[in-house]
């Protein structure tokens, strides 16, 4: 039978609880605490009934503040608008033309479309756009495969190049070779008179100009110089994306061409950032 | 106070029944909330089970451990948000088994990377990231263009049916027609596995970049497809952002 008692040794009540003659003592928790661990029974009482806590059949009882951390993330975001839409609202308002007429706007553009430019483009086009040779053009210099006006480098960014897009932009070299619309000769030809007109020194009179007049010029130009509307690039000139100037690696294109593709970003960013991009990217260096 | 609790301690009936609420109110305490579970996932449109060939490529990322340093996981916060695109919500991996959140992030979170770049980009990327990406410490795996082992792809699908993704009898009867149909159908035909499966990314990936046979299915086809399609199954212009707070 458990009898409170006190213990000899250190003056303290024992819990009664014996076993094979030893007792045990009763050490009570200091009072602050005990006080405290009410509080806190307390506080997680009043915590029901304001926050959302407990799960129900259908659902979870919500609280009467109304909180979710969803809901608080759109007040953020929120706010987050408001604070910038000094700037924000004039980029909205303003065509990218007006975007660069303007000196303090065409900083805060340059600004963001880095920013937007180093987390999703530059992956493929490189820091500052300096791209990847044989993959991903160069947007840093003055070669453009599908123009180099704001208008134009908006439109490739929104709706991109090859993709599943309805409004992607679309034009490719036919297959020459593989689909035997030339024949080897022939196709040798034009790339020698292809790589005579990277050096400044077409080869007038060769059988490969005729080639090339027949099959070439519609999209990239009687004199090689590209079609933007075509997204044909130059080829008068030593600046390449897939071949390497040789005659090999044009005949290889001609023969079963090479395509890039780019994904269209009006699915992913909205319309200020595309219009901060196309700045950005407009005024890395050869912006037409 | 301590009157009864001698006898309880030392009554071996009493102490078995204390121990019988104990685990009782424990267990329930954990099982309830269960029974409520679906209401946690969002009703949204759009969610769809993986294809043969993307599940065959969500094996791979867990058996290439890309977990270790990606997660899948858009938390609701502001940061997140801007960076990644719209939070991550529970109904879009209500058909992972098991799921990839992750919890740790050496490199970005890929909850949204589908459609982000090219399946070009995927594939040079996975073959050596410094390629596209100088300075990235991802390790490379150009490993992955050897041919994909999808002989019991079949099994795959029934397991996750067992566990509730609903595959129906025909998917898993054409399991592997539609995962070699994914790869070599030309998307402009409209083949049979995207009218099963809205939205898979049709085509091979791994075509011109490596020296693997054009014709037999590679790791890389299958890992890229399922990149290709993360968080890209719901339309996020559809959804109601009030049905969906919680
Ligand atoms: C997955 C890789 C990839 C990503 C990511 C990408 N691009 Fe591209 N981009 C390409 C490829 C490939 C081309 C060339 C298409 C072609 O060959 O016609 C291109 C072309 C362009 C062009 C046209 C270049 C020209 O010479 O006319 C612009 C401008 C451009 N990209 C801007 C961007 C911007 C801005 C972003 C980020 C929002 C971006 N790209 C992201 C792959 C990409
Ligand atoms: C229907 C239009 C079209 C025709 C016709 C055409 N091309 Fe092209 N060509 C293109 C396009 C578009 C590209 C760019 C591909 C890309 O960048 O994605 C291109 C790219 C090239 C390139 C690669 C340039 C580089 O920077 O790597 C070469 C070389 C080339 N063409 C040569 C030719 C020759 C030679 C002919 C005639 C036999 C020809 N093309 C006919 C549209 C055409
Ligand atoms: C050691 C850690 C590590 C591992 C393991 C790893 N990655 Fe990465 N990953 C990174 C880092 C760091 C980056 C950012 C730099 C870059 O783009 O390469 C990255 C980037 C990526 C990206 C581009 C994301 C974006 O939005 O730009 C993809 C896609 C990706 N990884 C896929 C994978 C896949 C698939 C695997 C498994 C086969 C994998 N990673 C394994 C570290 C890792």
């Amino acid at each position: 039978m458990a009898t409170v008692e006190k213990d000899s040794v250190s003056g303290q009540n024992t819990t009664g609880h014996e076993w094979d003659g030893i007792k045990e003592l009763n050490t009570p928790l200091p009072k602050w605490w005990v006080y405290v661990f009410w509080a806190t029974v307390v506080w997680a009482i009043g915590y029901w009934f304001m926050y959302p806590a407990w799960p129900l059949l259908n659902g979870y009882t919500q609280g009467s503040l109304g909180y979710s951390s969803r809901g608080e993330l759109a007040m953020e975001l929120d706010a987050q608008k408001k604070a910038r839409s000094t700037w924000l609202s004039k980029i909205e308002a303003s065509d990218t033309g007006a975007i660069e007429k303007d000196k303090d706007l065409l900083r805060y553009a340059m600004a963001g479309g880095k920013i937007a430019f180093n987390e999703n483009c530059a992956p493929c086009h490189g820091a500052g756009g300096v791209g990847v040779a044989g993959a991903y053009p160069t947007l840093a210099d003055d070669e453009w495969l599908w123009g180099g006006t704001l208008a134009d480098i908006e439109q490739t960014i929104k709706y991109g190049v090859r993709n599943a897009n309805k409004d992607t932009r679309v034009s490719e070299m036919p297959k020459f070779g593989v689909d035997g619309v030339l024949k080897a000769d022939q196709i040798a030809a034009v790339a020698d008179y292809v790589v005579s007109m990277a050096n400044k020194a077409p080869a007038k009179g060769s059988a490969g100009e005729t080639v090339f007049a027949e099959n070439c010029a519609v999209c990239h130009g009687e004199d090689g110089s590209g079609q933007a509307a075509l997204g044909a690039p130059a080829l008068n000139n030593q600046i390449w994306l897939f071949v390497k100037g040789n005659k090999e690696s044009v005949a290889a294109q001609v023969n079963n061409p090479k395509h890039g593709s780019m994904p269209a970003w009006a699915e992913r960013l909205d319309a200020s950032t595309i219009k901060m991009l196309a700045v950005y990217v407009h005024n890395l260096g050869g912006g037409k | 106070m301590f009157k009864h609790h001698a006898k309880l301690e030392t009554n071996i009936f009493f102490l078995a029944v204390g121990i019988l609420l104990t685990i009782v109110v424990g267990g329930l305490v954990e099982v309830i909330p269960l029974f409520s579970i679906e209401s946690t996932i969002e009703k949204v449109d759009g969610v769809r089970p993986y294809t043969p060939l993307e599940l065959a490529g969500r094996n791979i990322y867990i058996r290439e451990g890309c977990y270790n340093c990606h997660s899948q996981m858009i938390r609701p916060f502001k940061d997140e948000v801007e960076r990644y695109g719209h939070y991550s919500l529970a109904a879009e991996s209500k058909y992972d088994h098991p799921f990839q959140w992750g919890s740790k992030r050496t490199g970005p979170d890929l909850a949204r990377v589908g459609g982000k770049y090219t399946d070009d980009w995927q594939v040079r990327h996975l073959i050596n990231p410094r390629d596209v990406v100088p300075g990235s410490i991802m390790p490379g795996y150009k490993h992955l263009v050897r041919k994909l082992d999808y002989a019991d792809i079949g099994s795959h699908l029934k397991v996750n049916r067992l566990v509730g993704v609903p595959y129906t009898d025909a998917q898993i009867a054409s399991a592997k027609k539609d995962l070699e149909e994914q790869v070599f159908a030309d998307p402009a035909a409209k083949p049979a596995v995207a009218a099963s499966y809205p939205k898979a990314n049709i085509g091979k990936a791994s075509i011109s970049l490596t020296n693997a046979d054009p014709k037999a299915v590679t790791e890389m086809d299958a890992l890229v497809a399922y990149l290709q399609v993360l968080g890209t199954m719901v339309d996020f212009k559809t959804v109601d952002e009030k049905a969906i707070r919680r």
